[in-house]
């Protein structure tokens, strides 16, 4: 028997002729495959973990080392303010956002170029391949997480309840990354410097949030231009609402979710536009 | 009425090669290319996918597939066929949406699955059971759908065993064996398959061919199937398309097809065992065509081990040419030489002085010689009086033949570089200088 999805209609036809222009997402279509999408995050998960002795360890290791090396440097050295907690607590808490972040960025870009062999041989809906690192890199970023209130417990803090808005700074996060991934690597698969731009593209944007310093050293009138960037609002977000540092930064959020949802939706249109010519110039 | 699985309309698919590396001479040209190849690049590599109407021109385009229209009936399976490049994967990829049509459409009733390859998706650190259940998503079946299968997956690969082991620890045998079985349980309602069938080894081929061809005949799926081999295109389908150059020679009943397909293709490789050279009024003695020939003196490539090869040479002799003397070479299609040989070895030497003329000059290898298996022919005509440093004529490669043995035993599984039939022979009296020998290992 087979099964009734989408494409089981013995009766169903597709039309194959040359389109241009853009087109929308067809979620009909992507329901269909949400088991491949499920596989390829299981394969990024245990593929990104395989044959290492620390295993899902090193989830927790890029952070902490980060941590103990900005603590040392920007918290001692260099005394950037931390809005009145601990530099390390301050920096772990926005390293856990971060380093998901630019991960679920760095291998959301590369994924169609690494993916080229499926890209020449199958057709399914391309928008799975830089979704699965995205989702795939939650599991990180969870496990980076559980430390925050490890930290928390050690320094003696307590979360505000402003914590029940973490899933919609997840959900901003998510966004963010995908969205700015699917551009990339629509754009990767013609131009292969996007590739080799990434790693160091997304450490200067660590230095355009607020990972090391508090977005209070932004002079007030550059604030919404600062907040463009979304991460900036999702880094305030984990600090208010697990440290209390400040209030809910709502205008940063504001600015930032608008930007997120804006670069999801357009990372996807391009990335749809650009699909057909994908499998001829990989 | 019959329904229609699949109709194709003027398909045509273009293709920019592109990407060719300019050479550079000297460093400071690649200096100044170095600052000005940003800019050239990014128009190159945003050419790849931009045409404009001018472009047919253009030589770096080529059209994978020109203005094909054919229609294929539900349940019906039809084999395709071509030379190398004549377009039959960019077909299958289109059909199966890997990537779009330039013109045309085409029209595809039901569920389709595309077999280009085996094992898309793989990962060698993922066990057995987690790659069948990515590749079959990858493939488009459900997960439900793989679990429903999965037992039978299984046994049809033969790996039970090491399911739940992680493949790279497979051996590449068993790999192909796993992602076959995958695909031999699609079940979609038209099947694309390309050329997958040529690897794995040739018991479980044959295994996976007489799945395929279970469900042609019991279900009714409809199967475009490319292939090199004929035996199995006229085993597993009735009706074959035949593809060249990016359009359709003949579409129709297989045996046809497939007949005329490879009498064309000899008809192509005999037209290439002459070569012809354009005269040269400086040369006194020069080679203007060289033809390998039967015993009957037609053009051939294909000999067999108990024939000769004969080697023609048409060669036209303007001055007298003193103690001029040709020589040839044999030499594996793997570059190993097999064999030289100088027209001197054996006074006389028909060439020394030979009077102006054109002649015939026929240089044979005896039957028995060379064991089965390809090889290229290497010829130069030289004297020590030559004003060029010896040199008198240099024709060079100027053929290729090849040798099957059907008598011998082992016939063209036979190891080693000779077709030479050896004598065995009992001598039925025993030669003296044995008992000698005999007695001394006694003593």
């Amino acid at each position: 028997m087979t099964d009734l999805g989408a494409h089981g209609d013995v009766n169903h036809v597709t039309t194959i002729e040359p389109r241009s222009g853009w087109r929308l997402v067809d979620f009909r279509e992507l329901w269909h495959y949400r088991d491949l999408l499920f596989f390829l995050v299981w394969r990024s998960i245990k593929a990104f973990y395989a044959q290492s002795i620390l295993g899902i360890g090193w989830a927790l290791i890029r952070p902490v080392f980060s941590m103990i090396i900005f603590t040392v440097v920007f918290g001692k050295l260099a005394r950037v303010g931390s809005d009145g907690v601990p530099y390390a607590i301050f920096s772990y808490t926005a390293l856990v956002p971060w380093t998901y972040f630019s991960t679920a960025l760095t291998s959301a870009t590369t994924s169609l170029v690494t993916g080229a062999g499926m890209l020449t041989k199958v057709y399914f809906p391309r928008l799975i391949i830089p979704l699965a690192p995205v989702l795939a890199r939650l599991v990180d970023f969870f496990i980076a997480l559980l430390l925050v209130f490890v930290l928390m417990a050690w320094f003696r803090m307590a979360p505000t309840i402003w914590a029940l808005t973490l899933p919609f700074l997840i959900v901003v996060m998510m966004l963010t990354a995908a969205g700015l991934g699917m551009w990339l690597t629509a754009l990767a698969v013609q131009y292969r410097d996007i590739k080799h731009a990434i790693g160091f593209v997304a450490q200067l944007l660590m230095y355009a949030s607020p990972v090391v310093y508090p977005t209070s050293l932004i002079p007030p009138q550059f604030r919404l231009l600062y907040g463009l960037n979304p991460m900036t609002g999702v880094i305030e977000g984990f600090r208010s609402a697990l440290l209390g540092t400040n209030p809910m930064p709502w205008d940063l959020l504001a600015v930032g979710g608008g930007v997120a949802i804006f670069l999801a939706l357009t990372g996807a249109l391009y990335l749809l536009r650009k699909e057909r010519i994908f499998a001829d110039v990989v | 009425m019959t329904n229609v699985a699949i109709r194709v309309e003027n398909l045509s698919k273009r293709y920019r090669i592109g990407l060719q590396e300019e050479i550079h001479d000297s460093l400071a040209v690649a200096v100044a290319d170095f600052v000005r190849r940003p800019m050239s690049n990014l128009r190159r590599l945003r050419r790849l996918a931009r045409f404009s109407e001018d472009d047919d021109r253009v030589e770096d385009i080529i059209w994978a597939l020109k203005d094909i229209s054919f229609e294929v009936e539900q349940g019906q399976v039809v084999g395709i066929i071509g030379p190398n490049g004549a377009g039959k994967t960019t077909l299958l990829r289109i059909l199966s949406r890997i990537t779009e049509p330039t013109r045309g459409r085409a029209e595809v009733h039901g569920r389709v699955s595309s077999l280009l390859e085996v094992g898309t998706g793989f990962h060698p650190e993922l066990t057995g059971r987690e790659n069948v259940y990515l590749n079959g998503t990858i493939l488009g079946m459900t997960k439900a759908e793989i679990t429903r299968k999965f037992r039978e997956i299984v046994e049809f690969s033969g790996v039970e065993k090491f399911i739940d082991t992680p493949i790279k620890r497979y051996s590449s045998g068993m790999r192909v064996r796993l992602a076959f079985s995958v695909a031999a349980y699609l079940d979609p309602e038209i099947l694309l398959v390309d050329e997958v069938l040529a690897v794995g080894d040739v018991a479980f081929q044959r295994k996976c061919l007489g799945k395929m061809g279970d469900v042609v005949h019991q279900q009714g799926r409809t199967i475009l199937f490319v292939s090199h081999n004929m035996g199995s295109i006229r085993q597993l389908c009735p009706t074959c398309l035949w593809i060249e150059g990016g359009r359709i020679r003949q579409f129709g009943d297989s045996s046809e097809v497939v007949n005329n397909y490879l009498s064309d293709q000899e008809r192509e490789s005999t037209e290439k065992t002459e070569i012809t050279y354009e005269e040269d009024l400086e040369k006194d003695f020069q080679v203007r065509s060289v033809r390998i020939v039967d015993e009957d003196g037609d053009p051939s490539r294909n000999f067999d081990c108990d024939k000769p090869v004969f080697i023609d040479v048409v060669c036209q002799v303007r001055q007298p040419v003193p103690h001029l003397y040709g020589y040839l070479s044999v030499s594996r299609t793997d570059g190993i030489q097999m064999m030289e040989a100088d027209s001197f070895d054996a006074p006389p030497n028909p060439l020394d002085s030979l009077p102006p003329g054109t002649y015939l000059l026929r240089i044979a290898i005896p039957p028995r010689t060379l064991g089965h298996g390809d090889y290229e022919l290497y010829l130069s005509f030289s004297s020590k009086f030559s004003s060029n440093d010896f040199n008198v004529d240099i024709p060079g490669t100027v053929g290729s033949f090849h040798l099957d043995d059907f008598i011998s035993k082992r016939g063209n599984r036979r190891q080693g570089f000779f077709s030479t039939l050896l004598r065995w022979e009992i001598l039925r009296e025993k030669p003296a200088s044995f008992e000698s020998v005999d007695v001394v290992r006694e003593g």
